[in-house]
């Protein structure tokens, strides 16, 4: 089941994925996003971080990308001019070339990691927004300080940034 | 006693006329500069009433100077009898100076420099006298120096003046050198610089019969007394050093400064007496600076520059005296020589002032008719340093060439040849000057009273100079051997002086002309040595530095290698440059093509091992 | 097929990610499209970090994955006001014309 659930859902990021670095116009690119990192919230969840996967959605599908997709929508933004010139070389000895070089790494990484137990949905029970708020206050206070600073200066920036006169 | 205010009070002349000089008045410049120097004149005849009859040394402690482990240098101030002696002498001779410099320097551009420096002078020169160790006597050594620097530079819009005042100082600096190394072997030796220690721990010392380490502090003590004083071979910077005033070359260059290194010497005495070798070393040079510098007199024809070379004759007695034991003979020329050298300095002065400038023998003649008292003066001058009793000059010679005597007959004869000479080429100026007829263009006027009233004092203590008895008065320092009764050495020496006028006269009075080719040929020996410093040590330095250092080193060398740097700096930034292409892409190109060598980097590093 | 997946698959997905989000990242000419490319290669990074949090049985992973997260948010914001500002005064929006600082 888990497998199942994890290929199905790598498999929608992938396509996704390609399907981003692929596409013209830039509205499709921002949508095959927005998959991807749903697909990956799935994921999450499978891994036991639920504060992650509803922060994934949250956050980064909800805020971010619909960020990006108002500045495409108010810079008007239209298609390429032409899609990427891929000579007929590439397309097709450069497709099994990749796939062999993803097949060497896949390879080499299950080779080097260490024979542990695989992923149980519900095995890791830690990722709960209880404990992440505990540790975030206690353990990593500093960072989580400097952070908020940090999208202080963001706020500050873009403000001035994206004035009439600058 | 307060011993300090004698230096210090020209010290404040000095102050104040230095710094507030270029504002005030002529009167008011005068009453500081004159009063400050007669202030301290009668401070030291009080001082020495008070002192007498002076058995000991009289010694005054201000504060430690340097304290560094065993070694103690402290400022003191001290007073004996021969100390007593050079006090007056500069006291004295100095405001005589001093007040002559009023008519002297009275339409000069920066009047109050010249009395603020003349002032400093004095300052260094009296604490050069008092001191009571060697480096306080090194500090007012070094003083004196540097105000003679300072006023034979006075018209220092002259390019002959700077070089004559660059090359005292430079000739100076070297003699200092041999001095410096003296101090350092005395510190050495004694542990100490002061006079009274190092000296009683010398006397029981055994005399040196070759050269050991008293030869050797005597000797660079005698490089350090030829700088300032003039000897062979360090005198070629005292007749350069007549492009100064008049006032200057009588004072500094005839009456104190020079004969420094005589005081020196005298002081250093107990040091002296104990090395030989030295003291033969001493006499020699000083004999063979008498005869130089009298041979090259005869042929000179600047009035100054014929007194010049006479005062370097004139030193070399000193030593004369000095080397071959006579320390109080020698001194008491000093004095001697203070009264009638100034004398003639300040008369030739009064003759240039009646010329308006002109300082050429050829061009005077008769002035007799024009300036009586200069020319009586004079004479009263030329007759004390031709030795002809009962002048001042007499008394002192005779005591030298006695001493010399007793030491070495062959010094003696040298002796009595010099003082001929000495004779002659001083009436040769003076027969040149005052009598025949007047040969040049301008009119001739007497000098004011301010400088003709110190020239009747010079002279009269020229003339009744000699019978102040200083070998007698610095018996307890220096013992006088009992004369072997030699009345014809006295009776030689004179009559040396006499043949010496007689031939003079004849010479320029009587036959005019006959002498002149032969005084001219000996004109090529005054700039002897310095063409051999020219040749053997000027010419190779410029040398080296101009094509060696300037060229090869600097320009060359480092030169080179600065902007070598900066021409491969620009060469490697205009390789790099080339990176910044504008294109965004490329960049992130670069971007992924760096991280992908850092996980290379990082996974053949073994970080994942 | 077990029922547990290998962690290594996670890894290899996320790889994978990178990957694309690199090629998207140089090949691209749009600037929008390069910045979707950048936060493709975040999410793989943030994948990661899950999972090793998983494996080793600690929680740090996922505050790390957190804070990529805020930093992230921070930077499209200032990054696509930039892409305005750069829209208004060079009125193109593809990388290759903004290239005035060639040397």
């Amino acid at each position: 089941m888990t497998a199942l659930i994890f290929l199905i859902f790598a498999g929608i990021a992938v396509f996704c994925g390609i399907s981003l670095v692929a596409q013209t116009h830039p509205i499709a690119s921002a949508l095959s996003l927005i998959g991807v990192m749903g697909s990956l919230a799935i994921l999450y969840l499978q891994l036991g971080g639920e504060f992650i996967a509803a922060a994934q959605v949250i956050v980064y599908a909800g805020a971010i990308m619909v960020l990006f997709v108002f500045v495409i929508m108010l810079l008007n933004a239209g298609a390429e001019g032409t899609s990427l010139q891929i000579s007929n070389f590439a397309k097709y000895v450069g497709i099994f070339l990749l796939a062999a070089f993803l097949g060497l790494i896949s390879f080499v990484i299950q080779a080097m990691l260490p024979k542990t137990e695989g992923v149980v949905f519900g095995a890791f029970r830690d990722g709960t927004a209880l404990n992440i708020g505990r540790k975030l206050f206690t353990t990593y206070l500093l960072p989580f300080e400097v952070t908020s600073v940090l999208i202080l200066i963001a706020i500050l920036g873009a403000m001035v940034l994206a004035r009439k006169e600058i | 006693m307060y011993l300090w205010l004698i230096p210090i009070l020209p010290f404040l002349g000095f102050l104040i006329n230095g710094l507030f000089g270029r504002r005030m008045p002529k009167s008011m410049i005068n009453v500081f500069a004159i009063g400050s120097v007669t202030l301290s004149f009668l401070w030291a005849v009080k001082t020495l009433v008070g002192l007498s009859p002076l058995e000991t040394k009289y010694i005054e402690h201000y504060f430690t100077w340097i304290q560094s482990g065993t070694l103690n240098i402290s400022i003191d101030f001290a007073v004996d009898r021969l100390t007593a002696v050079m006090l007056m002498v500069v006291t004295g001779v100095g405001l005589l100076i001093h007040i002559y410099s009023i008519g002297y320097m009275a339409h000069e551009d920066g009047y109050y420099r010249f009395f603020a420096y003349l002032n400093l002078f004095m300052f260094f020169m009296l604490v050069l006298v008092l001191a009571q160790n060697f480096l306080v006597l090194f500090v007012g050594w070094e003083g004196v120096g540097l105000c003679s620097y300072l006023l034979i530079g006075y018209y220092f819009l002259e390019q002959f003046a700077t070089n004559a005042g660059n090359k005292a100082f430079i000739v100076n600096r070297i003699g200092d050198f041999g001095f410096s190394l003296a101090i350092f072997l005395i510190v050495r030796q004694f542990g100490s610089v002061d006079f009274t220690k190092v000296f009683d721990a010398a006397k029981p010392m055994p005399t040196e019969a070759s050269a050991g380490i008293l030869t050797t502090i005597c000797l660079l003590l005698l490089v350090g007394a030829a700088g300032k004083s003039a000897q062979l071979p360090l005198y070629v910077w005292l007749p350069d050093a007549m492009a100064g005033p008049t006032p200057v070359s009588a004072l500094i260059h005839a009456a104190t400064m020079v004969t420094a290194g005589v005081y020196m010497t005298a002081r250093s005495a107990a040091l002296f007496t104990h090395a030989p070798i030295a003291m033969d070393t001493v006499a020699v040079i000083g004999l063979a600076t008498a005869i130089f510098a009298a041979i090259i007199g005869v042929s000179q024809n600047d009035i100054k520059k014929v007194f010049a070379y006479s005062t370097v004759s004139q030193l070399g007695y000193m030593f004369l005296g000095a080397g071959v034991g006579a320390f109080s003979a020698g001194i008491f020329h000093l004095m001697t020589h203070a009264f009638f050298k100034a004398l003639l300095f300040l008369g030739a002065g009064s003759v240039i002032h009646a010329l308006s400038g002109e300082q050429d023998l050829r061009q005077m003649g008769g002035l007799r008719k024009y300036t009586p008292i200069t020319f009586f003066t004079l004479m009263c001058a030329g007759i004390a340093i031709a030795g002809i009793p009962p002048f001042a000059g007499f008394f002192s010679k005779d005591e030298i060439l006695a001493a010399a005597f007793e030491r070495a007959p062959w010094m003696y004869w040298l002796g009595v040849f010099t003082a001929g000479l000495t004779a002659f080429y001083v009436f040769r100026a003076l027969f040149l000057a005052f009598f025949g007829e007047y040969r040049g263009h301008h009119h001739p006027h007497e000098s004011p009273a301010s400088m003709t009233l110190p020239l009747v004092v010079l002279a009269l203590l020229s003339a009744g100079g000699g019978f102040i008895n200083v070998p007698r008065w610095l018996e307890p320092l220096f013992p006088v051997k009992t004369e072997a009764g030699n009345e014809w050495l006295m009776y030689v020496s004179v009559a040396a002086g006499v043949i010496g006028i007689a031939v003079a006269y004849v010479c320029y009075i009587a036959r005019p002309g006959i002498a002149d080719s032969f005084t001219a040929s000996l004109s090529g020996l005054a700039t002897l040595f310095d063409r051999i410093y020219n040749a053997f040590i000027v010419v190779p330095v410029v040398t080296i530095s101009r094509v060696f250092l300037w060229r090869g080193v600097d320009a060359g060398l480092i030169d080179g290698i600065v902007n070598g740097a900066g021409s491969r700096s620009r060469g490697v930034g205009n390789i790099l440059k080339l990176l910044q292409s504008g294109n965004i892409r490329s960049y992130a190109a670069w971007v992924v093509l760096g991280s992908v060598l850092l996980l290379l980097a990082i996974g053949f590093g073994g970080a994942t091992r | 097929m077990p029922t547990s997946v290998p962690m290594s698959w996670y890894l290899i997905l996320s790889a994978i990610l990178f990957g694309l989000g690199v090629a998207g990242f140089i090949y691209r000419r749009n600037i929008i499209t390069v910045f979707m490319s950048i936060e493709l290669m975040l999410n793989a990074v943030n994948l990661t970090f899950i999972t090793f949090s998983y494996t080793l049985k600690q929680v740090d992973g996922h505050i790390f994955s957190f804070f990529v997260m805020v930093v992230a948010a921070a930077e499209a914001a200032v990054g696509l006001a930039i892409i305005l500002t750069v829209f208004k005064n060079r009125d193109t929006l593809m990388i290759d014309d903004v290239s005035s600082m060639k040397y």
